[in-house]
């Protein structure tokens, strides 16, 4: 299948390893994946921020850069549901990673190994705007060598919620505190995502304490053949 | 205070964080366990949004028709547009009946318009009965849930407070049993002794008149039953159509507040009637805002809200700042999007961003009220209405757009992003900094890597 990788403009600049494996795993997968070098960003910090006339334009912007596409796949859930909200038209055709693997490919091994104990945080959006369910789970319970520990509380936010990590600074801590220690009790190593904007939060903060884990994609996983 | 202010300082309060997490995520698990017993929970919910969408859309004839209703059921209907006529009516009511104290029965539409505050300085005492009102009161204290206005003391905090007060003199040991046994007999002497009572409305039903009070304690029952005079506060918004419409709300609203299939008391009256009840009944109509939050086709989903609470008990920010922090009657989720509507969106501007759009709130609200989009939709108007346009963030976010608006200047953005150089960068990394470390630079951007493979 020939497929359009919209990778973010988040992901693109702070995360390209994300990018990297999507294009690596889709391959392996016998997959072609095309990236259109116009796409900048889905308008989804400024949309979600009260700033409707910057989101506007850059909706629209996406749809023009994605017109010719038949299938558009992304490894951001927050940016596809806020894309589907505003535009339905384009929902037929945008893909969240794991949706687009399971539902679309109809894969849950996609060959991957990964040795290490890792747990998931199915990140708000994931779970509340998209619907994915545990399709996230399924595909890295199929990881060879991986030793996937749940999370408690896990669909609880990690207080992340893009300007409002900032604007509310002190509150977005306290929320995660508690996802950090509740990660920390899980002993894993790796803790991951289908997004990296709710990872940087939980990432940045187990980085300050030195806690020995490290946050990492979910597309990373799956593209790994350790 | 703004809402980052305040709650910088209730997020310090140690002994609240732990008694809101202990409470919050104990309702939430039995709220769960409630409505999961229902087969067709979805579709109630879909009722009670459609039923609350129709009043709204007919409210001007709904409430018509409850006032005809209600007068005649022998009752007397007075319209207030905002709390101060609403407190005016209700003091010259009591006033008229040379009653120096008043009976209350939980209510956040008199405490939205300060109604105690209004009848004290008429010399005349509102004593609340219900349990945690009576605690906030007797502490001098702030509410900080709707259901649980008392949810940030424990057992402990509040046996000190009647061993000061109502319980003098007296040891009430640690048994929640005999701690709530003092409530219980300094109200008995109320009920019986005092001829007015207020009470709120959750529904008032245009059909018919009859005016409906959900609790738990039964001292709701004793005030509208006791006293010669009865005198209702009600939110407009509060109106149902139909008789029948209560089969839905008397559903949804249980097992969302208190996780109980039927609540223990749901008293419903009509008018007065000779020799049982009160001989004289007034429900006093609340404007209060509601006609402005109308005028908003997707604000106006805020005014379906049966105040059960759900969506304080499962968001993420409320556990931990508590209901102070939003500095209204009307806190957490629902308080975000009804407070800045309600008193004027240049009187909250913060309250639209008190949340990180987890999505929790509209996942379990029982008449499916869109908060998340109507917070996005708020903070909108906030930044069209009330912000300055050459204010430092709407400054970086017209230079983010600018920069995302053609691929070149955005892959210079990316240059100077990958030094912490831009606009964006500059304004927002010290709030990230504080507490969060950056990721590192990438040496590449991924369509550098994707152009040169």
């Amino acid at each position: 299948m020939r497929l359009a990788l919209f990778v973010t403009c988040f992901n693109d600049t702070l995360f390209p390893a994300t990018g990297r494996a999507v294009v690596e795993l889709l391959e392996r997968l016998g997959h072609e994946v095309e990236f259109p070098f116009e796409q900048t960003c889905c308008g989804q910090m400024h949309g979600n921020s009260g700033y409707a006339a910057q989101a506007e334009p850059l909706l629209e912007r996406f749809g023009r850069v994605f017109a010719d596409h038949e299938v558009i796949v992304s490894p951001s859930a927050s940016c596809v549901a806020f894309v589907r909200d505003r535009r339905p038209e384009l929902s037929g055709r945008l893909f969240e990673l794991t949706e687009f693997l399971v539902d679309e490919l109809g894969v849950i091994d996609v060959g991957a190994s990964f040795p290490h104990r890792v747990t998931l945080h199915p990140t708000c959006h994931s779970l509340r705007l998209l619907g994915v369910g545990d399709r996230p789970r399924r595909l890295l319970e199929a990881v060879r060598g991986i030793e996937l520990v749940p999370l408690p509380a896990a669909e609880e936010c990690c207080g992340f919620g893009g300007t409002f990590a900032v604007k509310n600074a002190d509150t977005s801590m306290a929320m995660l505190s508690d996802k950090l220690r509740r990660v920390l009790d899980t002993g894993a190593e790796v803790c991951t995502a289908a997004d990296n904007s709710c990872l940087m939060h939980i990432g940045g903060a187990l980085s300050r304490q030195r806690a020995g884990v490290r946050t990492l994609h979910l597309a990373e996983i799956l593209a790994a053949q350790e | 205070m703004s809402f980052p202010a305040a709650a910088r300082l209730t997020l310090r309060d140690t002994q609240l964080r732990r008694n809101l997490a202990k409470a919050t995520s104990t309702i939430r698990e039995k709220r769960a366990r409630a409505v999961g017993e229902l087969d067709d929970w979805e579709a109630l919910r879909e009722a009670g949004e459609a039923i609350k969408a129709y009043t709204m859309a007919t409210l001007d004839e709904q409430l018509e028709r409850l006032e005809a209703s209600v007068t005649r059921a022998g009752g007397t209907v007075h319209w207030a547009r905002d709390g101060a006529e609403a407190n005016a009516i209700v003091a010259g009511i009591a006033r008229g009946q040379g009653a120096r104290e008043v009976i209350k029965v939980k209510s956040l539409a008199t405490d939205e318009i300060g109604l105690n505050k209004a009848l004290e300085a008429e010399g005349i005492s509102a004593i609340e009965t219900d349990l945690a009102e009576l605690i906030i009161q007797l502490a001098h204290d702030r509410q900080s849930h709707i259901l649980v206005p008392a949810i940030h003391r424990n057992r402990a905090e509040i046996r000190a407070l009647f061993e000061r007060t109502i319980a003098a003199g007296r040891q009430l040991g640690d048994e929640a049993a005999a701690i709530a046994d003092a409530a219980r007999l300094h109200l008995r002497e109320k009920f019986l002794s005092v001829p007015v009572a207020v009470s709120g409305a959750n529904f008032g039903v245009a059909e018919t008149g009859t005016v409906v009070v959900v609790e738990s304690e039964g001292n709701g029952r004793m005030c509208i039953t006791l006293p010669e005079v009865l005198i209702t506060v009600m939110g407009i918004e509060k109106v149902l159509p139909r008789w029948r419409d209560l089969e839905v709300f008397l559903q949804l609203l249980p097992r969302s507040s208190t996780a109980e299939r039927m609540n223990p008391y749901t008293s419903l009256w009509t008018g007065v009637r000779e020799g049982d009840g009160p001989r004289e009944f007034h429900l006093v109509l609340l404007d209060g805002g509601r006609t402005d939050v109308l005028a908003d086709p997707i604000g106006r989903q805020a005014l379906h809200c049966i105040r059960c609470s759900a969506c304080l008990n499962v968001c993420p920010v409320y556990e931990r700042v508590g209901g102070q922090a939003y500095e209204s009657v009307y806190p957490g989720p629902i308080g975000a999007i009804l407070t800045p509507q309600l008193r004027g969106l240049e009187n909250a501007p913060t309250l639209p961003w008190a949340s990180s759009l987890c999505g929790a709130c509209y996942e379990v609200c029982p008449v499916r009220i869109d908060i998340p989009r109507v917070l996005v939709h708020l903070r909108e108007r906030v930044v069209r209405e009330v912000k300055s346009p050459i204010a430092p963030e709407a400054l970086a976010m017209r230079a983010a757009g600018a920069a995302f608006a053609s691929r070149g200047r955005y892959e210079r953005a990316q240059r100077l992003a990958r030094f912490g150089r831009g606009p964006l960068a500059r304004a927002a990394i010290p709030g990230w900094t504080a507490m969060r470390d950056l990721p590192e630079p990438p040496k590449e951007t991924f369509r550098e890597w994707f152009r040169a493979r």
